[in-house]
């Protein structure tokens, strides 16, 4: 039986069907080999395939540097589920530029997606996801992706593409409710293909804000409430202390019920009352 | 995309910082947020821009603090020692024995300029001195990096300035009252920390009249709410968790 083929481009390189598989295919390939067989700086009997993004253009290997990109994402799980949350910006090097994007993607009836980092290719993923939603759903068989099954195709997907030095720009984190194991999945892929599980996750930023915060109050077994409040309580370390974070946020809430729910923007309480702030320099005349 | 937005190497090394003088009709106003960031780190999330030089004149810094800290007490002794040539002990008719310390605005920028000029190589300072004195008024100068010095009616630098010079540009009115003029400064601010991430914080600012100074300090939640912003909720300073 031949294996469908996964609706990349071809310029990303060969996909997953095996030589001899699909002999229009291999064909397609042999001729694409015999054209680059005559390039120069290859060096004579040079027998390896070279990598090329656009086929047409030339050799070019590279990694990219990453244009509008989202911040960190926080995670938890409690005893019913898992809480994720994020906020709406992305930015465009040092500037905010759009301040109502969604960065967290329902997936199927029991994951949620989020990511840190270039847009567009989160984008991409969102398009591979929905392509893996629909033939789920076509097969019909009653027995939805579980999000340990997402986890590991978003893996397979970023170690490839880092494996062709054009990886995607991306830090995802994938919660859901596992229905099969009757039990909360979480799970974190970065674009080297590095991936764990884990009770929480923080991406970008938030690694550094948020993960002492969690692991230092984070128990089994948490209320919603709990959970919730320890978030919070993480957002507002990150919003405080990450300049590329707006105080504008969303969470996402998946349980066993089904399909994840993501709520709608709010601001969180910020501190900035302190009497010091007001006249910081008063006996430091000229500091910052 | 042609265009690279960050390119490192290229791109001119901006303050993370907006600051913001404005002269209205019978005094100036300096504004500043108070966003330090190291990288995508916010060191200092309340920081104070805005220094004294002598009781009429203040000067709005960016650029290196170290820098833009010495130039400062540089400038604030000498101006100190001039002053008391100048205007005696104070002791003088028709002047009040507070304003001893006095200094006419353009002695001061023209100071600071030729330190900032003298020094080009070493220093990164961007500098705006403003203030109000009997002979001309109320006066703001900009001493950009390089060292060059210009007297405006406004003057905005940092790396936020880059979003606001259209608003400014469309929305500067001639001889504005004093409150006008705050509350037009404290929105371009607003507006500049909407979209720079290098700008946030409280805005502080600074009014400059014939009677005296006032120091002002704004807080988030009474900022401008700007285009796919939330109002943000009123402050507390209690422990969340």
């Amino acid at each position: 039986m031949i294996p469908s083929r996964t609706s990349h481009s071809s310029s990303i390189g060969p996909g997953v069907v095996p030589r001899g598989a699909d002999p229009a295919y291999d064909e397609e390939v042999k001729r694409e080999y015999d054209l680059r067989k005559n390039i120069p700086h290859l060096g004579k009997g040079s027998k390896g395939r070279p990598f090329s993004i656009d086929p047409n253009v030339g050799v070019m290997t590279r990694t990219q540097t990453p244009y509008v990109t989202g911040t960190s994402v926080l995670a938890v799980k409690y005893k019913d589920g898992v809480l994720m949350a994020c906020d709406t910006l992305a930015c465009y090097g040092s500037t905010k530029r759009y301040k109502s994007i969604q960065r967290m993607k329902l997936v199927g009836k029991y994951t949620v997606v989020g990511f840190t980092g270039e847009l567009s290719d989160f984008d991409y993923i969102s398009t591979l996801l929905d392509e893996l939603e629909m033939t789920d759903f076509c097969q019909d068989d009653e027995c939805p992706r579980t999000p340990k099954e997402i986890y590991n195709y978003l893996v397979r997907v970023m170690y490839n593409r880092r494996n062709k030095f054009d990886p995607l720009w991306n830090s995802l984190v994938i919660s859901g409710w596992d229905y099969v194991e009757k039990k909360p999945f979480l799970g974190c892929v970065g674009m080297i293909g590095q991936h764990y599980v884990d009770d929480h996750v923080a991406t970008g930023f938030g690694n550094h804000l948020a993960r002492p915060l969690f692991r230092e109050s984070w128990k089994e077994e948490m209320t919603e409430q709990e959970a919730e409040k320890l978030l919070k309580s993480a957002l507002l370390s990150c919003v405080m202390r990450d300049k590329q974070m707006m105080n504008k946020f969303q969470l996402s809430k998946i349980t066993a019920d089904g399909p994840g729910e993501i709520s709608e923007p709010f601001a969180i309480d910020t501190r900035w009352g302190y009497e010091n702030y007001v006249n910081p320099t008063k006996y430091a005349p000229g500091a910052w | 995309m042609e265009e690279t937005p960050v390119d490192f190497l290229s791109i001119p090394v901006s303050t993370g910082t907006t600051i913001l003088a404005c002269a209205y009709r019978t005094g100036v106003v300096l504004a500043a947020d108070s966003r330090t960031s190291t990288g995508a780190y916010v060191a200092n999330r309340a920081s104070d821009k805005i220094t004294q030089i002598c009781d009429n004149v203040w000067m709005c810094r960016s650029g290196s603090a170290a820098d833009t800290q010495n130039v400062a007490a540089y400038v604030k002794r000498m101006v100190e020692e001039h002053a008391m040539e100048r205007n005696g002990t104070g002791f003088r008719e028709n002047e009040s024995n507070d304003r001893a310390m006095m200094v006419d605005v353009r002695v001061v920028a023209k100071l600071t300029q030729k330190i900032a000029y003298e020094n080009k190589e070493k220093l990164q300072a961007g500098m705006i001195i403003a203030g109000w004195d009997r002979v001309r008024g109320p006066q703001v100068y900009g001493i950009p990096l390089g060292g060059s010095m210009l007297e405006a009616p406004f003057s905005v630098s940092g790396s936020g300035s880059a979003y606001i010079y259209g608003y400014l540009d469309n929305t500067y009115k001639e001889n504005m009252e004093r409150e006008e003029c705050e509350k037009w400064m404290t929105e371009a601010i607003s507006l500049a920390i909407a979209r720079d991430a290098s700008s946030g914080g409280v805005i502080r600012l600074v009014t400059i009249h014939e009677n005296g100074c006032e120091k002002q300090c704004v807080l988030p939640k009474d900022h401008k709410v700007c285009d796919g912003e939330l109002e943000q909720v009123a402050t507390t300073t209690t422990a969340m968790v």
